[in-house]
């Protein structure tokens, strides 16, 4: 409704409450007597709302937004490589500028200055989340809690999807609203470091199924059926001081070559059936796997050489917190498609979770066949900030 | 470019004409209080920013007013460390609009709110003695009519938005004969 103000409230004066009970009455799906003056009594009709756009995640707290909260249906992951001056104080001044942003933005507020004000209007479950590559450190002159990862065999990394000095992790269920934060963002922070690399990726939708399903990718495939929930999170990412760090893996799908297996010869790669994501040793997608169950052919019924065997953690200390978007870039022009996972994990320790799982799976895992990281980047999420402060305060001051 | 042309016009003291687009819709969204102001003021600023920039070079600041008093309140003047300072309204002169000082002040009506935004009214650094540097906090005073001051400190921002659309050719008129 784009009508100008005054002959709309006009309009809505004169004619009053009768318009306003047919309003209702048609909101309502319900047949309206047309008597003049008497509201048919319908259902009562609420003003129309939208939740999924007003929702907001607040930013200050402890631990940073956008870690523990179930997905929202949009991110972007945007890796600054900070320019050569930006020195302790500069990132100050930077991360101080970015906090301010994130801070309104996500509540739906306009950053200051904002260009496009009414694209702040609706934070869609926005969350901005900072993290803190080795090189930050360095150039802030502090000591790194991460290190890059090591060289996996199945490695095939590219420059352009690597590395970074700083990431902001971007997610809303609206990719609008990840499009004009993405850009305030990236407006404030020019002064002090150049893109690296921008990686957008995308869940369901929300209303498309349950808040907390297990996101499928790509390949079709269940992904984070594992995961650590509610009370397991906090042992598995969570440090004391509300840190925690995150992987970040460009993991290339061989989608043609996938297409050309049979079903079982997919499930026996992942080690879940593809529908229901169950363990092959089980029913439903959160049964445990069983790796003494033998089928018929008395094999294990998980294969030793399946994702799921070669990924599984008992340890609730030892999990990973996945965190995926997928990625559908424009297809070649021989219509090869360009898609995969940006493979997204928090943990406590980088070196005591995730590597030891990642090493597993690069020595033998069959999906190996069909999967190829061709980008990699470790960050630190250094803790939440209260409302004044700014993230990395603690750090850089 | 920009700068070259901001430099001269502030060691020149001419009075540059800004092509500023209107961009102040930001209304009553935002809502970061600034420090307390002194105890007989009540006048305070929201979300205040500063427009960074090299030293020597003209910049302003912004935000907005508010009078929550059932008196107007008039803004007399702005002082900074920063730099000395203007108090600048747009105004429409032979066709084109021009920055000039406000003569008498800012006014803010009785429970009303005075928006300073790039393109509106705005708080004038006539010439920075450092450069101003993105997420730098800057402090000002404001002074009221009635004599109190209202402190506050704005962040700067590496603003590229309406403030950067000058009109080299045709934005520049003398200071004396502009200025009232």
């Amino acid at each position: 409704m784009t009508a100008r103000p005054s002959p709309v409230s006009r309009r809505r004066l004169l004619t009053g409450a009768a318009v306003a009970g047919l309003g209702a009455a048609a909101g309502a799906g319900t047949v309206a007597a047309t008597g003049q003056e008497t509201p048919v009594p319908v259902a009562v009709t609420q003003p129309q709302t939208f939740p999924t756009g007003t929702a907001a995640v607040a930013f200050h707290g402890p631990r940073q937004a956008g870690v523990a909260e179930d997905p929202p249906a949009h991110a972007a992951f945007v890796a600054f490589t900070l320019a050569a001056g930006t020195d302790r104080r500069a990132l100050g001044r930077m991360l101080r500028l970015l906090s301010d942003d994130a801070a309104r933005l996500t509540q739906g507020e306009p950053a200051l200055g904002d260009t496009d004000a009414t694209l702040a209007a609706l934070p869609a479950r926005l969350t901005v989340t900072f993290g803190f590559g080795p090189g930050l450190y360095r150039a802030a002159g502090r000591p790194a809690p991460i290190a890059d990862l090591p060289k996996f065999r199945i490695d095939r990394l590219e420059r352009r999807w690597s590395g970074g000095d700083l990431l902001l992790q971007i997610c809303a269920d609206d990719p609008l609203t990840v499009a004009h934060t993405q850009r305030m963002l990236i407006k404030d922070a020019r002064p002090f470091a150049a893109i690296r690399w921008v990686q957008q990726g995308f869940r369901r939708s929300p209303g498309v199924q349950a808040p907390d399903h297990t996101q499928r990718n790509v390949l079709g495939q269940l992904d984070g059926t594992a995961n650590p929930r509610g009370p397991e999170i906090d042992p598995a990412v969570w440090n004391e001081d509300g840190s925690t760090t995150l992987v970040v893996r460009r993991i290339r799908a061989e989608i043609e070559k996938w297409d050309m297996l049979s079903v079982s010869d997919k499930e026996n790669a992942v080690g879940r059936r593809l529908t229901s994501g169950a363990p092959l040793s089980g029913h439903e997608e959160h049964d445990k796997p069983d790796f003494t169950t033998v089928d018929q052919s008395g094999l294990p019924a998980m294969p030793d050489f399946s994702h799921v065997t070669r990924a599984r953690v008992e340890d609730p200390t030892q999990k990973i917190l996945r965190r995926p978007y997928n990625y559908d870039d424009a297809p070649n022009a021989a219509g090869l498609p360009d898609a995969g996972l940006i493979f997204a994990s928090y943990q406590r320790d980088i070196a005591r979770q995730y590597v030891p799982i990642q090493q597993r799976l690069a020595d033998k895992d069959l999906l190996n066949e069909w999967i190829t990281p061709i980008g990699s980047a470790v960050f630190a999420i250094p803790p939440g900030c209260t409302e004044g402060s700014w993230i990395g305060a603690g750090l850089l001051s | 470019m920009k700068n070259t042309l901001t430099r001269l016009a502030a060691t020149a003291g001419l009075l540059v004409t800004l092509g500023l687009a209107g961009c102040g819709d930001d209304s009553a969204a935002g809502s970061t209080p600034s420090p307390a102001p002194s105890p007989a003021a009540a006048l305070t600023i929201r979300d205040p920013w500063v427009k960074a920039a090299p030293a020597g070079t003209m910049t302003a600041a912004f935000g907005v007013l508010v009078n929550d008093t059932g008196a107007d309140i008039t803004v007399a003047a702005a002082e900074s460390p920063a730099s000395p300072m203007e108090l600048h309204e747009m105004t429409m002169k032979d066709g084109k609009m021009v920055m000039q000082p406000k003569e008498g002040g800012f006014v803010i009506k009785a429970n009303g709110t005075h928006e300073l935004s790039p393109g509106g009214d705005h708080l004038m650094l006539m010439n920075p003695a450092r450069a101003i540097e993105a997420g730098d906090e800057v402090s000002f005073t404001l002074k009221l009519g009635d004599g109190t001051t209202v402190p506050f400190t704005a962040i700067a921002k590496p603003y590229a938005g309406a403030g950067e659309s000058y009109d080299p050719g045709m934005s520049m008129a003398p200071m004396g004969s502009a200025a009232p």
